[in-house]
């Protein structure tokens, strides 16, 4: 049996499509056939996981049986006690499989480490979230066989958009009716050939035909060049049009299924401010970051007074938020900088925006000021994103 | 002083401005609130009117007006 990576090839699509006849017949007339969705899950899932890729396939078996396990206690724990440690302690282990597969290519020179698969990282960030909304009290109704279901919700499972439990849990419960259904499948389709306008005509054009042009001619001329900046703005177009595809894929597919997925993109490039930036772009990370990191360490500093100054907490914060993120990305000096970057970009943001406020009527604002804003921020993260891509390090240190 | 008093007092001195005059007005999309805004309205309601809100019950949509946040924390209580 061969294995495909989703959306990658035209057989996937049509096999999907083929799968889906007797889930968008029941959904219309109102019913949703929970064995059967299993049943295409499972189909997806060994064609993505199987044949020649069956060591991945055995990993994601024993990663998602461990961390059914490892909530599902927690969850019984947290009915009877609630002690900070054991809420650590739970959360630490839940992401240990991710760190050690982080973690592995830096300790033994670039080898994948065995427990790993495609969309891990993915994994983990619902795995933790249900864990902190457990502990929080608001995630009652905790079910591991639901959680389970969740976890390996096949149109996302390789690279998000990271869904919510409780979110997920709605509208896996309910079916939309005939009218919001039928708008959803219009929706979809129109996602689906979206999708295929980015992934496989942009994405091939940035990625596949011009980056290695551009990156021939910016090693050429080593250092700083034309070649370079060439490389910048390929390779962020590349990015973009390659991960909002595969997002549009991944949404879409999920609406078929009746499964309101949100969204990642939002037009990035037009963003005024950092800010604003991290509001369109990758959505479902970063809005991640922001409830399950950004916030709950800005609240649990405030609440112990560790910093004086409520700025200093919002700045402190930003910073080793991003950094995070950084790490997550991956064990290298340009994943860690593009996280420093942008945490040290949110803090000079905050405090350009406070300053414009408390100087009412110094700067002026029009059209051309607001263009102009979202040239430097459309630069600005051209240049983070030269920094994600790694071609640096391979120009200077290779 | 009733709820909608204290919430209002608490939002005019996170945001700087009396949003008693535009109580549907989205909080977040004018940039009076964000993240941090969130957290320190969170703390407030807590020391003020003894209101748990774990950071998880926080979801934007719900809380995004002052009429909305009122009526939260009226259902919170």
């Amino acid at each position: 049996m061969p294995s495909l990576t989703p959306y990658e090839n035209p057989a996937y699509f049509i096999m999907l499509a083929v799968a889906f006849i007797p889930i968008v017949i029941g959904m219309l007339w109102g019913k949703r056939f929970h064995w059967y969705e299993i049943l295409v899950s499972l189909f997806f899932i060994l064609l993505t996981f199987g044949g020649p890729k069956f060591e991945q396939g055995i990993a994601l078996i024993g990663y998602l049986v461990y961390e059914v396990i490892l909530v599902s206690l927690y969850n019984l724990y947290r009915k009877k006690k609630n002690d900070t440690w054991v809420f650590i302690i739970a959360v630490l282990l839940a992401i240990a499989p991710l760190v050690v597969v982080k973690l592995t290519p830096l300790l033994q020179t670039g080898a994948a480490s065995i427990i790993g698969f495609l969309g891990i990282s993915y994994l983990t960030f619902k795995a933790v979230q249900t864990v902190m909304e457990i502990r929080d009290g608001v995630l009652k109704d905790f079910n591991p066989w639901f959680f389970l279901q969740f976890m390996a919700f096949f149109p996302t499972i390789s690279s998000g958009p990271i869904d919510r439990y409780r979110r997920f849990k709605k509208d896996y419960d309910t079916v939309p009716d005939r009218e919001k259904y039928l708008g959803m499948l219009e929706k979809g389709l129109h996602y689906i050939f979206l999708g295929f306008v980015y992934k496989f005509m942009l994405s091939y054009f940035f990625g596949t035909y011009l980056y290695p042009k551009v990156q021939h001619i910016a090693l050429q001329s080593h250092g700083l060049s034309w070649g370079l900046l060439g490389v910048m703005y390929v390779y962020s177009f590349y990015l973009f049009f390659d991960f909002a595809g595969y997002s549009l894929f991944a949404v879409a597919t999920s609406y078929f299924m009746g499964i309101e997925t949100p969204m990642n993109f939002n037009q990035p490039f037009k963003s005024r401010n950092i800010k604003e930036f991290w509001n369109r772009w990758h959505m479902t990370l970063s809005f991640w970051f922001r409830d399950y990191v950004y916030m709950r360490l800005v609240f649990f500093f405030m609440k112990h007074k560790t910093f004086k100054n409520p700025k200093t907490t919002a700045n402190i914060t930003y910073i080793l938020n991003m950094l995070l993120m950084g790490f997550w990305h991956g064990e290298t000096w340009y994943y860690i900088l593009y996280g420093l970057i942008h945490g040290v970009a949110l803090v000079v943001n905050d405090w350009w925006l406070g300053f414009k406020k408390k100087n009412p009527g110094r700067f002026p604002h029009n059209k051309f000021t607001e263009y102009f804003a979202i040239f430097i921020t459309f630069n600005f993260v051209c240049f983070t994103f030269l920094v994600f891509s790694g071609f640096l390090d391979k120009l200077f240190f290779h | 002083m009733d709820t909608k008093e204290t919430v209002l007092n608490i939002l005019a001195d996170l945001t700087g401005n009396d949003v008693s005059g535009s109580m549907d007005e989205n909080l977040f999309d004018s940039g009076l609130l964000d993240s941090m805004g969130t957290v320190q309205l969170l703390l407030q309601l807590q020391t003020e009117l003894g209101i748990e809100a774990p950071v998880s019950e926080f979801e934007r949509s719900e809380w995004d007006t002052p009429n909305k946040i009122i009526a939260k924390v009226e259902e919170l209580q």
